[in-house]
């Protein structure tokens, strides 16, 4: 067995001069370097994103909305000390703005500019190539990526909302790191950037897309996991108070509800609990602000019912 | 290693999960780079690597138990460790000391089971309380040594084994006191503090069970081999459960699987309507518009597109044999109700009884087909399931309501105790109907064996389905609208 390092691979292929160092030296290292960036992650997450950048492949993160998929993305960025590139997607996101586009505005005035000088047929293919160069192009997100000099991290975000058609467009970046621009030929990264594609699984994405990345399902954290995120991104909170609302919460998840409270939401309710000088968790304030974690009224009820043994909320 | 990896996607491939070539090499690849001493390491790379759902992963962590069991790493490792002395130098950078020390712990584990029942229930409990992993893993080791009475050679999946010890081990006790001990009985109210204490005495009965389970797994890998016994415990995809045969707990794994499958349906088909956004060309407004552009029609005018949506029918047997399906089915279909202009449900046994109103008004699908059981009255006559009369039933009721926009589904397995059939009840309906589709939760091999009669009604049926998983149901409403 005698095969190149991955990483080395792919810089061949990109013709790069030296192979970039890979950013983690063990899944250990990843791990601790996320949480000095106040991001906790588990072995998953520290193993996945070790991987994705020894393979030098992206990652599709997927998992319920709000368990930190795309702070995942931010914390590996200012880790590794780089730029973050997003892409939001939506319906209807289109190559014009996920790649790139041609400026044409300012294509014409160089047209329009060029144009007393003379009207031969010479002339006119030393324009064409001229406005089909690198400086009139519009670099949108992922020519952004690619192109970039320093490292970056790229982020495409909720790349389950675009339709399936538009998916291919991504398929050339994230298994050749290059970007096909039929009038330029082909612009190949400079760098090995990390991708981190995120989803929230409301419908299936393509083989294809998914055979490219590694996988990351991050669901929600166990109680001693959530405790520690919540002692390390709410100022100020006591572990005891921290630990008590990992409980609640995990109660709350464990009931058959419409949409269970996520991470975002829990920190939002320690931070209130800790606005209002509470060290400890009471039923009074649990059924007063039990609307920060939960969002439809039939979930306040039933959680209300359950957890705090009444009927009626107390308004 | 390369060959259990070969061996192991094997076995994913077996249990349903497609594994392409691509993730097979990327798998191979991350094995070179990870240190493979480390399990947890091994296990989240090979699940980045091979898994691409979400779920997924339950099959492949009970396949990854069995192909990667604690002993088996831990010999693999001791090889390793032999290899290094040999004088590859890459790998010499192990501390020599691993494999031993898990050699040691298995002498531990064989020499103490002379442990009193009385002092492993004190063992477990103090595991619990001070939520001690290496103390659980011990403990659970004893308690399986102790009364799973495990037997060499059986060809069991385990469930027995854990059975047995878990009856022995008097759980419910256990939890009482791990809640008793973390809040005094006096204290007991329905109040916040007191759940949560119950909640978290559970939640560590329930690391001790796992604990137990996984110990009895590591044996029988022991024993059998990893191979024979992945067949055994091999569990099959949600979505490709038999849903008539559906045990209790696969049942609620079904539930679960039921309700991303109805919302992915219908954000597909609402995609798939949308992107026909424009319907023909209008041509009274195409030619007004041209009058602009002195009578060249430059920009076509469309319709706005007929909204076509099907009403759906659907008439379903829920007697005994098939309850489940149609619950399923009626979920599923009317989780997606938004995308048919109307869904109408009838049940029936003996009897036929309209239950759409039991959907109105309810944003949870589930609630309404629970309360199915309760208040639907579809027993006429002696509560076997008989078509013919739920036919003729419908019919008289409900046939002129029928039109050419209609779709109707019937579910069922076509078993009709032997009564009339009265086909010549859904050739009417058929005529009426823009189509009729019979959906039948058993095998097509069972179809007309016994009092089944699938072959009176199939001639008046667009088609007749076999429809026993949540896959094949999803592929057949996915292409109904």
């Amino acid at each position: 067995m005698n095969a190149l390092d991955p990483r080395e691979e792919l810089a061949n292929r990109l013709g790069l001069a030296t192979t970039p160092l890979p950013h983690f030296d063990s899944p250990a290292s990843v791990r601790e370097r996320l949480a000095s960036n106040d991001y906790l992650s588990d072995d998953a997450i520290a193993s996945v994103t070790f991987l994705a950048d020894r393979l030098a492949k992206p990652v599709l993160v997927e998992g319920p909305a709000g368990t930190g998929k795309t702070a995942l993305a931010r914390a590996v960025a200012d880790a590794i000390g780089a730029r973050l590139i997003r892409l939001q997607c939506y319906e209807g996101l289109d190559e014009s703005k996920a790649l790139y586009e041609w400026n044409y505005r300012k294509q014409l005035l160089r047209i329009q500019a060029g144009r007393p000088e003379g009207t031969g047929t010479e002339e006119w293919s030393h324009l064409e190539e001229d406005i089909f160069a690198e400086e009139f192009l519009l670099t949108r997100p992922l020519l952004e990526a690619i192109s970039a000099v320093d490292p970056v991290v790229l982020l495409i975000d909720e790349v389950d909302r675009v339709e399936l058609e538009t998916e291919a467009l991504l398929l050339e970046i994230l298994s050749e790191y290059q970007v096909s621009i039929p009038e330029l030929g082909t612009v190949k990264a400079r760098q090995i950037p990390m991708v981190f594609l995120t989803s929230n699984n409301t419908r299936e994405l393509s083989e294809a897309l998914k055979r490219r990345c590694l996988y990351l399902y991050i669901g929600y954290p166990d109680v001693e996991r959530e405790r520690d995120i919540i002692v390390s991104r709410v100022p100020g909170i006591t572990t005891t108070l921290a630990e008590q609302i990992a409980q609640v919460v995990r109660s709350l998840r464990l009931l058959d509800l419409k949409k269970a409270p996520s991470v975002s939401e829990t920190l939002d309710w320690a931070r209130t609990l800790v606005i209002l000088g509470r060290d400890e968790i009471g039923a009074e304030e649990t059924a007063a602000t039990l609307h920060i974690l939960l969002k439809y009224q039939s979930d306040i009820d039933r959680a209300t019912k359950e957890l705090l043994g009444r009927s009626k909320p107390i308004a | 290693m390369l060959n259990v990896l070969g061996d192991f996607i094997g076995e994913l491939r077996a249990a349903g999960v497609p594994v392409s070539m691509t993730e097979h090499v990327d798998a191979a690849r991350a094995m070179e780079i990870i240190d493979l001493g480390e399990r947890e390491l091994l296990r989240s790379s090979l699940a980045a690597t091979l898994i691409k759902d979400g779920d997924h992963l339950a099959t492949f962590t009970t396949a990854f138990e069995v192909y990667f069991s604690i002993r088996s790493m831990e010999t693999a490792q001791q090889l390793l460790d032999e290899e290094s002395h040999l004088g590859d130098e890459d790998r010499g950078e192990q501390p020599p000391g691993q494999g031993g020390g898990g050699d040691a712990r298995g002498e531990g584990g064989g020499g103490s089971s002379s442990l009193s029942a009385q002092e492993l229930a004190e063992m477990l409990f103090a595991a619990l309380r001070d939520n001690d992993r290496n103390m659980l893993a011990n403990a659970a080791r004893e308690a399986v040594e102790r009364y799973a009475g495990m037997e060499p050679g059986r060809p069991v999946g385990g469930t027995y084994y854990l059975y047995r010890t878990l009856r022995n081990l008097d759980l419910e006790a256990l939890e009482q006191r791990l809640f008793e001990l973390a809040l005094p009985p006096s204290e007991h109210d329905d109040s916040l503090t007191t759940r949560m204490a119950r909640d978290e005495a559970q939640a560590r009965v329930e690391a001790l069970k796992a604990a137990i389970e996984r110990e009895i797994r590591e044996r029988l890998v022991e024993d059998r081999g990893a191979e024979a016994l992945a067949k055994s415990v091999r569990k099959p995809l949600p979505e490709d459960l038999d849903v008539m045969h559906a045990n209790r707990e696969e049942m609620a794994q079904l539930e679960r699987a039921l309700r991303p499958l109805s919302r992915k349906l219908a954000v597909r088909l609402a995609r798939r309507r949308r992107r026909r956004h424009r319907g023909p060309v209008d041509l009274r407004r195409t030619v007004r518009g041209s009058l602009s552009t002195g009578g060249v029609p430059i920009d076509l005018r469309f319709k706005p597109p007929h909204p076509a949506k099907p009403e759906i029918i659907v008439i379903a047997d829920i007697s005994g044999s098939v309850a489940s399906f149609a619950r399923f089915t009626l979920h599923l279909v009317h989780a997606i109700s938004s995308q048919f202009s109307k869904v109408r449900s009838f049940v029936f046994v003996d009897g036929l009884d309209e239950v759409t109103s039991l959907f109105e008004g309810v944003d949870d699908p589930a609630v309404a087909v629970a309360r199915i059981n309760a208040e639907a009255d579809v027993i006429a006559f002696d509560g076997h399931s008989d078509y013919g009369r739920a036919l003729l039933a419908f019919h008289t009721n409900f046939a002129d309501q029928i039109t050419r926009r209609a779709t109707v589904l019937i579910l069922g397995d076509g078993r009709n105790n032997y009564h009339q059939p009265h086909a010549e009840v859904l050739a009417d309906l058929r005529y009426r109907a823009k189509a009729v589709y019979w959906l039948n939760p058993e095998p097509r091999a069972y179809w007309n064996s016994g009092d089944s009669i699938i072959d009176k009604y199939e001639p008046y049926c667009d088609a007749v389905i076999e429809c026993r998983t949540l896959r094949q149901l999803e592929a057949f409403v996915g292409q109904l609208t």
